[in-house]
């Protein structure tokens, strides 16, 4: 879309955009380059001479049954934050779009934690599963489950994804709330008049409508769950008991920051960078296809 | 259908399922309760005392140590920095970011919308493409070019390099778009210049927009996580989120009621500034992000 009438001017749109051009040309796209770069470059043991070595990191790294497992962690998390985000955002939304008394104020109180970040979060659920001080770790301990998930790495996991979960759970009902607001009544209407019942309705034609809402929102809880969700991790885990909480992104941290290993962390910079560019270009097929529908 | 009909078709069936908002009401509470659980539990533990904690007697209600906590949080917290001090650093960043996004995305976004100029699509291209890769992605090359820049524990190493992105600039686009031509026509007739243009009509029609710009990103800044992590080691410039996580270090010895006090602390403001803008915020997060 263009405007029609524009002003004139030489110099003036470029000072306009070079406070904005300037930040990202030092900050976006130098370091973007430098990480691919780097990504292709290997460090000696006492980091003083550099050599090219082409894919051999990227080869290295999908070798490491380590990375591998990683990897599959990292599925595991965003599959289960997505669903548990997506799935209870949708039915609080369902529920709130209804015309019910307090329908405002229950819209406030679900609305809030979208200010929490995610290492807070993880935090507030410290004292729900910590195994000593929290509320619901010690009375499972008390009810002969035995529970802490600093121990047990398949409950870490769970508790990682729940902290991680319930903290995009608003985000997903602010989108699903505005989607189904934007729904025609008339349809459902003429539904309900043929007689189909209400969850009939919901799943023919609800659900369909709001598919794209749905859609945009999946790719938002992946690209969270993979890089946000850094904080929720670090506060409750560390990425352990052994390696079980441990995400792609988390790994690139401990390869930079701990090991220093600047070839191999940017490698899974490069990998990670694919894995956005790859969600978001089929966002934007996805969302093309769908405007017309 | 336009939405007035919509919205006239749903208040002219009102309770038309009426025998299932028992269940919307049970669904609804069960909701605000799960949300709400973690944040009481915080808020009643911040005013007892360690050993209470300590001894996992989760308290569900208020004690007498409220007073002493937020007092000794504020002015001394545990890991040698006060939460005073992190609380200042988290709010010079998440204002500074929030500002500065929207000041830059503002002018770059009128300029692509109101002139023509050549480069004019490489430069919304560049900016549009930062879209794709979230700061968690490119973090250490971001790191070496602030260190080689000598911004490491600085303020400005902290805030630029965040504000990089084009989510805000997306949306004054978008909406600079549905300005009427008649009024650049008019400015135009009466003599006034671009500058003008911007400040006397462009600026005041833009204040929903920037309003709800500022809370997403004042909350986006406030929270970030990995990013102050590496380049804000320093405690002059220690962020909460960062400084409460921590205090967490060794379990052994955590001063859990403290730890709670700050998390009450460190949520508060992200929290208040969501609560006081709902209308404005919503109305921008759904428009900013489709």
């Amino acid at each position: 879309m263009e405007r029609k009438t524009v002003f004139k001017g030489r110099l003036l749109p470029y000072l306009l955009v070079a406070p904005q051009l300037l930040i990202t040309i030092v900050f976006f796209f130098w370091p973007a380059g430098q990480a691919v770069w780097f990504a292709f470059l290997r460090q000696d043991a006492f980091g003083i001479r550099t050599s090219f070595v082409g894919l051999e990191n990227f080869q290295d790294l999908f070798a490491d049954p380590l990375y591998l497992e990683t990897l599959r962690n990292t599925l595991v998390f965003a599959a289960g934050v997505s669903c548990i985000a997506l799935g209870t955002a949708l039915l609080l939304a369902v529920m709130a779009d209804r015309q019910i008394r307090g329908a405002g104020l229950y819209r406030t109180l679900l609305v809030w934690p979208y200010a929490i970040a995610p290492a807070i979060a993880a935090v507030l659920w410290i004292f729900l599963f910590h195994p000593q001080i929290g509320m619901l770790g010690r009375a499972l301990n008390g009810a002969g489950i035995p529970f802490d998930y600093k121990l047990n790495g398949n409950q870490a996991m769970l508790v990682v994804i729940l902290a991680a979960a319930w903290k995009q759970v608003s985000y997903n009902f602010i989108f699903f709330l505005a989607g189904l607001q934007s729904i025609p009544k008339s349809v459902l209407e003429a539904a309900a008049i043929d007689g189909a019942r209400p969850a009939y309705r919901f799943w023919t034609v609800t659900f369909p409508l709001l598919s794209p809402t749905t859609f945009f929102l999946l790719v938002v809880n992946l690209v969270y769950a993979f890089f946000e969700t850094f904080g929720v991790i670090d506060a409750l885990t560390k990425g352990g008991p052994g390696r079980a909480t441990e995400t792609l992104i988390y790994r690139a941290y401990i390869d930079g920051r701990v090991n220093l290993d600047l070839g191999m962390s940017s490698a899974q910079s490069v990998v990670l960078m694919l894995v956005v560019i790859l969600l978001t270009a089929v966002q934007f097929r996805f969302i093309e296809r769908r405007v017309h529908y | 259908m336009s939405t007035t009909d919509a919205r006239a078709a749903r208040t002219a069936a009102p309770g038309r399922e009426g025998g299932t908002d028992w269940l919307a009401h049970a669904v609804l509470l069960l909701g605000t309760v799960l949300f709400a659980l973690p944040l009481w539990i915080v808020l009643m533990g911040s005013s007892h005392d360690a050993a209470t904690i300590g001894r996992g007697e989760v308290p569900l209600l208020p004690g007498p140590h409220a007073a002493e906590n937020y007092a000794a949080a504020w002015s001394r917290g545990t890991t040698g920095v006060p939460v005073a001090r992190m609380l200042w650093n988290s709010t010079v960043m998440a204002l500074c970011v929030a500002v500065g996004k929207i000041a830059i995305s503002i002018l770059s976004a009128y300029a692509v919308v109101f002139f023509r100029f050549p480069g004019r699509n490489l430069v919304f291209w560049s900016i549009f493409i930062t879209l794709m890769l979230p700061v968690e992605v490119r973090i250490f090359p971001t790191f070496k070019v602030v260190s080689d820049l000598g911004l490491v524990n600085t303020y400005a190493g902290l805030i630029v390099p965040i504000i990089a992105s084009a989510t805000a600039t997306l949306l004054f686009r978008q909406f600079f778009l549905t300005i009427p031509d008649e009024f650049v026509e008019a400015a135009k007739m009466d003599g006034a210049g671009p500058l003008r243009f911007f400040r006397d009509v462009v600026l005041p029609l833009s204040r929903t927009n920037m309003a709800a710009l500022f809370v997403i990103l004042f909350v986006y800044g406030w929270n970030q996580y990995l990013w102050p992590l590496l380049v804000a080691t320093s405690e002059d410039v220690e962020t909460v989120v960062i400084g409460m996580v921590k205090m967490i270090g060794s379990e052994s010895n955590t001063d859990w009621s403290l730890v709670m006090t700050t998390c009450v602390l460190a949520l508060l403001p992200p929290v208040a500034v969501v609560l006081l803008m709902q209308r404005w915020f919503v109305k921008g997060l759904t428009e900013t992000e489709k």
